[in-house]
């Protein structure tokens, strides 16, 4: 089947069966890697984009379900030459240790500051409750996100 | 086994010693090289796992050599061109990798200085190093771009130039060299390595630890578009197909075509640690120690511990590419130890190594011996079906979860004989385990998964223990660092394994720790003395007590207001007692469930490398220490591992992560040692101290789970 994705801002002509999850259309067909497998099953956010501004398990996200929608990965958040305020405050904070999880927990925190410029720390925790991390890195990530919402209110 | 082990294994050949891995990668070009374009080459053989080693070593390049940092290029571990440095574990890649880099790169300073003294005409001692330019007084200057030439290191070490005592950029927090990559969602991991013509592969697992192959209808799997191969050697099977989504669906329908027997070779979970005491062993003396003279004992204190199996649970599965040219196989893949990762593909393939290329590239977090090895195995049998093309295997998250080498169930009997004012007149340890390593590379039968399931199948090896002069197994920290008049700690590993067992994380040390603690923590209140004060009274040495001290002062400890359901613990130990000191004090909040809020942590390590560094591993450590001793356990029934998805197998989430604080208690005069393991032991000790404190309840059966802590209260 051949499809039209919008993905970054751009328009995508996609040829794959249409239960195909969209991870892996955004990874081996698009070539964007910044979202990753990790369970298959939306139980640890490590494929998390946005799709209409909401993060979204990209592993059980069949691809007709996302045709006509708006999907954001990490690739389209920011780049190094136009950063987001959460990638710059990542970087601040040295936020990660493996960084596998590091893209999807971007995506959620991306949702929130969407919604919320000015969220307390419960709620970037309760926005990153669908986000595992093995390394432990939590609090660098709340704090990472604290200082981006700072950034973006101001 | 990291180097350590191979040397206290009896490695060590009969050359001069030399620092470090030095000693056993003993050219100097080995290890770096200067590029004309101003650029420092250097090769470790130790990986990056998520834990910033590549960052603190190019710290330590950088101050040796008197260049910026940006100038080190750290090439990532491969059997073409790295130094050999077995694996990397142990916390000990600053110790062997960076002590070596020390010395190798202060005598590429002297040689090329020496070089260009003799160019400029000037005395080499009168010559300074700005960022790589080579400067003589009057301003005549070369640099090591414009000498660089292979051959002034092509030579062997002789550690006869001393590093500097003197630091720039070690000691301060660099940022991570490889952050950004992940921050802006670049291609870095394994998982992300796109190559030509590239192939997809899954492998079906069995459904128990026992079960055996009968036959597979792969029919419905033919029928799907793309297939290019299905793979089938005695219980192994496995699917190549042209695209990952295909491959993914082709893995379910062989799964439903596949018949097995299975059978039942679990213990019963829930008598677990009686099981482990009730198994034929292998015992060891570890150390015992008998007092001078012996005052009668006026009554002895006894209590057992135990901790259950527990999975490294990273949050990407294991992952390998594979690509055979002819006879000749490389992979790709995130193992800790390249070498030892092909000398065991090369016995369970029937290859020569020389034809097997193994290249390090990152994988998700790495919290040790986990499904890295194994699926670069599984990767090469069914790339053998792919004529040529290069084929890319992902486990599945249940494969991840249920068929990694544990973390070994562990039990511990500790007996303290005790004179009529509580004190301490002989201490002992008894512990039950499986061996702690069944690391690749290390003997004549490969430990890979896959190659026990093969047509004509290796032995399922036996899991030991290091030796206890390269930190031990089961056995790590079981010697208390506490002084006792008399001791006697004995370690009896199983010669039974009905689930693979290997290394994670501070090995043995998690529980024995966890035990320790406990138990003196016991002793302590049985004198109605302040675990602190009782600790500092027990330990000789000075850096011991000064992490104890920082960790209480910094929590405000002697402050602490007693409020319902809130109560606070302190743990301790010296990781392998010749590594990290660390002690942690914990808060907690008895609600359903045990929250720890807080959680205080003072380390020395040494001289630090990188402070960010550090705290980073501490934090870790301490959070996953929390995620294991609250939550954590392998479940299984008597034929198979049921805990396969995140729903089984829970782990610490974001609203249960509690704050923390680290203190770095600076000894710029010590050697530097590692930080990742040393937080995991203190932390359980602390937590479940604070639950004692909150409760009146001691919890010994790791987890602390509300069950638990019923059935310790009942």
């Amino acid at each position: 089947m051949a499809v039209r994705l919008n993905v970054n801002g751009a328009d995508h002509e996609v040829t794959a069966a249409e239960d195909t999850p969209l991870l892996y259309v955004l990874r081996n067909d698009l070539g964007l890697k910044a979202a990753r497998f990790g369970c298959g099953t939306g139980q640890c956010g490590a494929c998390f984009v946005l799709i209409d501004g909401r993060a979204v398990a990209s592993c059980d996200t069949p691809l007709w379900s996302a045709v006509g929608k708006t999907i954001v990965t990490l690739e389209g958040l920011g780049t190094p030459e136009h950063r987001h305020p959460l990638q710059c405050a990542v970087i601040d904070e040295q936020a990660a240790q493996c960084g596998y999880c590091l893209s999807g927990i971007l995506m959620s925190a991306a949702a929130l500051l969407a919604e919320n410029v000015a969220p307390t720390e419960a709620d970037v925790r309760t926005a990153l409750d669908r986000n595992l991390c093995r390394c432990g890195s939590h609090n660098r990530l709340v704090r990472a996100v604290m200082r981006a919402a700072g950034g973006v209110a101001k | 086994m990291n180097l350590a082990f191979r040397l206290a294994a009896g490695g060590s050949s009969d050359a001069p010693k030399l620092p470090g891995s030095l000693h056993v990668n003993r050219r100097l070009g080995q290890w770096l090289r200067f590029l004309p374009e101003g650029l420092v080459e250097v090769r470790s053989g130790k990986v990056e796992l998520g834990q910033g080693i590549a960052t603190a070593l190019a710290q330590i390049v950088a101050d040796e050599l008197d260049i910026a940092s940006a100038r080190v290029r750290m090439i990532p571990a491969s059997t073409v061109s790295s130094p050999d440095e077995a694996v990397t574990s142990g916390s000990l890649s600053v110790q062997e990798s960076g002590t070596a880099l020390r010395y190798a790169c202060a005598e590429a300073r002297a040689i090329y200085l020496e070089v260009a003294a003799a160019r400029l005409g000037k005395p080499a001692d009168r010559l300074q190093v700005i960022d790589g330019e080579i400067v003589a007084v009057g301003g005549a200057h070369t640099s090591y771009w414009a000498l660089a030439d292979d051959a002034l290191l092509d030579r062997e070490a002789t550690a006869a130039v001393a590093p500097k005592s003197a630091h720039r950029v070690v000691g301060t927090a660099m940022l991570r060299l490889d952050i950004p990559d992940k921050a802006f969602g670049r291609p870095r991991f394994v998982h992300d390595l796109e190559l030509p013509a590239m192939l997809h592969g899954r492998v079906l697992r069995p459904p128990s630890p026992a079960a055996v192959l009968l036959s597979v209808d792969d029919s419905k799997v033919r029928a799907l578009e793309g297939i290019v191969a299905i793979v089938r050697d005695g219980s192994f099977v496995g699917v190549i197909a042209e695209r990952e989504e295909v491959v993914v669906k082709a893995l379910e329908r062989l799964s439903a075509g596949a018949a097995w027997t299975e059978r039942e070779t679990l213990p019963h979970s829930a008598t677990l640690p009686d099981w482990l005491k009730t198994q034929p062993v292998e015992t060891k003396v570890v150390d015992e120690r008998a007092a001078a003279s012996a005052p009668e004992a006026a009554h002895t204190l006894r209590a057992r511990y135990s901790r259950p199996y527990l999975a490294h649970a990273s949050i990407g599965p294991s992952c390998a590419l594979a690509q055979w040219q002819g006879d000749a196989l490389q992979v790709w893949c995130h193992s800790q130890g390249v070498y030892n990762l092909r000398a065991d593909l090369a016995v369970a393939l029937g290859l020569a190594a020389d034809r097997i290329v193994v290249a390090h590239v990152e994988g998700a977090g790495c919290y040790g011996h986990n499904g890295a090895d194994d699926v670069a195995l599984d990767a090469a049998l069914l790339a053998r079906a792919a004529g040529g093309r290069p084929v890319r295997v992902v486990w599945t998250r249940a494969d991840e979860l249920a068929w990694s080498p544990f973390g070994p169930a562990m039990a511990i009997e500790l007996e303290a004989d005790v004179d009529a004012a509580g004190e301490v007149l002989a201490w002992r340890h008894d512990l039950w385990s499986n061996g702690h390593s069944s690391r690749p590379g290390r003997a004549a039968t490969p430990t890979l998964l896959a190659a026990t399931h093969l047509e004509r199948p290796f032995e399922r090896v036996l899991s030991i223990n290091p030796p206890l002069a390269a930190g031990g197994g089961a056995d790590r920290n079981a010697v208390p660092l506490y002084e006792f008049p008399a001791r006697r700690i004995v370690n009896h590993r199983l010669l039974a394994m009905p689930l693979r067992t290997s290394a994670l994380r501070s090995l043995g040390a998690f529980a024995n720790v966890f035990a320790i603690e406990s138990f003196v923590d016991e002793l302590a209140r049985a004198r109605d003395e302040d675990p602190v004060a009782w600790r500092l009274r027990h330990l000789a040495d000075s850096r011991a007590r000064a992490v104890i001290e920082a960790a209480a002062r910094r929590a405000g400890w002697t402050s602490w207001q007693r409020r319902d359901a809130w109560g606070h613990g302190i743990g301790f130990a010296k990781y392998k007692n010749t590594g990290a000191y660390c002690a942690v004090v914990a808060e907690i909040e008895a609600e359903r469930e045990i929250r720890v809020r807080r959680l205080v942590a003072a380390v020395d390590v040494g001289l630090v490398i990188n402070p960010d560094g550090v705290a980073n591993q501490i934090e870790g450590g301490a959070i996953q220490a929390s995620s294991w001793t609250l939550k954590e356990a392998v479940r299984f029934d008597r034929m198979r591992v049921t805990s396969s998805t995140w729903e089984d197998y829970p782990i610490l989430k974001f609203s249960e992560v509690p704050a923390i604080e680290v203190e770095i208690v600076s000894r710029s005069d010590a050697p530097s040692v590692g930080a990742g393991e040393a937080a995991q032991g203190p932390t359980a000790g602390a937590i479940a101290n604070a639950v004692y404190d909150a409760l009146g309840v001691r919890v010994r059966d790791l987890p602390i789970t509300p069950e638990r802590i019923v059935a310790a209260a009942g």
